[in-house]
């Protein structure tokens, strides 16, 4: 229910079409003043000595470690091993909560029986786990693998069980009286509900899942940017610390943003997204 | 007969799965899962006693405290951010890239701005969790239905009581929405800078438990944080279920009608 809380696209294009264009400086360049100001507060906090430049070296020389980071192979490394957890931790967790949720969902005794075990489960940190992992797998790719998966698989499953019991119960049954098959079932009228639904519940595990890639580099030490955080941390290598934090936040960026088109993409023929386009 | 169904329906999976953990170890001694029995008698041994004082309690103050402010600080500052158009639209691109930011970066950097101290475990907490209150409540004042916003106007409805009787109630269910994913991400973070740098707290104990191989008593101590989750999860249901009852109710008679 909260989720259809978060369902945004329809009131955006009730508030935004008419509005931002009547006075005032264009949007990009408010928010590119914005991002100004932010750096420059940056930049004067440790040069008036609020902050000690040991502790928070200025806008500055941070972005000049992160250009020179750019330039260097193992940071791409530690990328490319953060990104191949996150993915496959994604993906695992998208194949189980799609495959379980529609098997639950689609059964009225199996979702009551289920309901408290899920209730049960699902609020359990998955950080909690991270002890079982490293006596499991140690400083491995598995650890991670374990944490994403377990945090993701939840955020897919609500939203899929959520979808399957918004079906439409006319429709279901509709397809039962010209005798659809189960499958036919799930892929001509579950899916199609479904959908929103599961790619709301992929784009919150995207997020969630480099939350939880980054905290495994970081405590546990398997291999990608949040090991090399803690290295530079330990190292004294503050400016490299604070350019790998701001390269973690444009990694998670770009997942948002990738992930919100991916969803315009597949939902283009659903009414909230169509909406947009002809207000 | 209803009740004994429902509970039927509520007990059985969790029984079966409870025997099966029982039947798989008490075969061979196994080094990694111990026996549910086990399980319960080190549990009460090691947290119903003086541990609940020094380490439990403390982490869940933490926790609350972090949390709370989390919120309040987020629905101020949203407030502000979200009644202007110029301000939102300059705030935007600086808040989405801290709200993709992991917030578990945040620990070694505040290690080194606060110091390690219980003041650095709650800005841990607070900085990570007011993200999602905030964005959700900029979005929730951005989104108001503009007939309310001009009725208020019509009326001379303004300032404080314009927020507090138009504004607040049409953007508490998205900010309820931004509060749920605030909780548990404030969970997350309480371990974290827990097991980061500590002395005590139940992240710092967990740890203890794993490097010195004190099998169920890490398990017992994921127990512990397990029920932490759980509860906090039934103390933010019943809360959005009262903050929001009248959201609820005009929700049943739309899809009624």
């Amino acid at each position: 229910m909260t989720e259809v809380v978060q369902e945004r696209p329809r009131a955006k294009s009730l508030s935004r079409s008419p509005r931002v264009k009547s006075k005032g400086l264009p949007k990009p360049v408010l928010g590119l003043i914005g991002v100004l100001v932010f750096l420059a507060l940056w930049e004067l906090m440790p040069v008036l000595g609020i902050v000690k430049a040991k502790y928070l070296p200025p806008a500055s020389e941070v972005l000049t470690a992160l250009v020179a980071d750019l330039g260097m192979t193992a940071f791409w490394v530690a990328v490319g091993e953060t990104m191949t957890a996150w993915a496959l931790g994604l993906a695992i967790a998208v194949v189980l909560g799609l495959v379980l949720g529609l098997v639950i969902g689609m059964s009225p005794f199996l979702r009551r029986f289920t309901n408290s075990t899920i209730e049960f489960l699902r609020p359990i940190p998955s950080v909690a786990l991270i002890p079982l992992a490293v006596l499991l797998f140690g400083m491995k790719i598995e650890s991670s693998l374990l944490l994403i998966v377990y945090a993701c698989f939840w955020q897919v499953l609500i939203q899929v069980l959520y979808g399957v019991a918004d079906v439409d119960n006319v429709a279901m049954q509709t397809a039962r009286s010209y005798g659809f098959s189960y499958w036919q079932r799930v892929r001509d009228v579950v899916f199609p509900t479904m959908l929103p639904y599961l790619m709301t519940g992929i784009r919150l595990a995207a997020s969630v899942a480099l939350i939880l890639a980054i905290t495994a580099e970081l405590l546990i030490g398997s291999p990608g940017l949040g090991n090399e955080i803690t290295l530079a941390q330990s190292g004294g290598a503050i400016a490299g610390m604070y350019a790998l934090i701001l390269a973690t936040g444009f990694l998670g960026v770009g997942i948002n943003g990738v992930t919100r088109v991916v969803e315009k993409r597949v939902l283009s023929w659903h009414p909230s997204i169509r909406g947009e386009v002809t207000p | 007969m209803k009740t004994l169904k429902s509970l039927g329906y509520l007990l059985t999976l969790p029984l079966i799965l409870l025997a099966w953990w029982w039947i798989a170890t008490s075969g061979a001694a196994n080094f990694f899962v111990p026996t549910p029995a086990k399980l319960a008698e080190t549990f009460i041994d090691t947290w119903m006693g003086e541990k609940l004082l020094t380490d439990v309690l403390p982490s869940v103050i933490r926790l609350v405290v972090g949390v709370l402010a989390a919120i309040v600080l987020g629905i101020g500052l949203g407030l502000a951010v979200g009644l202007n158009r110029t301000m939102r639209a300059v705030t935007e691109p600086v808040f989405e890239f801290f709200r993709a930011l992991p917030p578990p970066v945040l620990v070694p950097v505040l290690m080194l701005l606060v110091g390690i101290n219980d003041g650095m475990k709650i800005a841990v907490i607070i900085s990570g969790c007011i993200w999602p209150v905030l964005l959700n409540t900029i979005e929730a004042v951005r989104s108001i239905d503009p007939v309310q916003n001009e009725t208020s106007r019509s009326y001379g409805i303004s300032g404080l009581s314009r927020i507090r009787y138009q504004v607040l109630p049409s953007a508490t269910p998205t900010i309820m929405a931004g509060v749920r994913q605030c909780l548990s991400i404030g969970l997350i973070l309480m371990v974290i800078s827990e097991m980061f740098a500590s002395s005590s707290g139940l992240g710092f104990t967990i740890v203890q438990f794993q490097r010195s191989f004190a099998v169920p008593e890490m398990w017992s101590g994921i127990v512990v944080l397990g029920l932490i989750g759980v509860a906090l999860s039934f103390i933010f249901q019943w809360c959005e279920r009262r903050v929001l009852r009248w959201y609820h109710g005009l929700k049943e008679v739309e899809n009624a009608v």
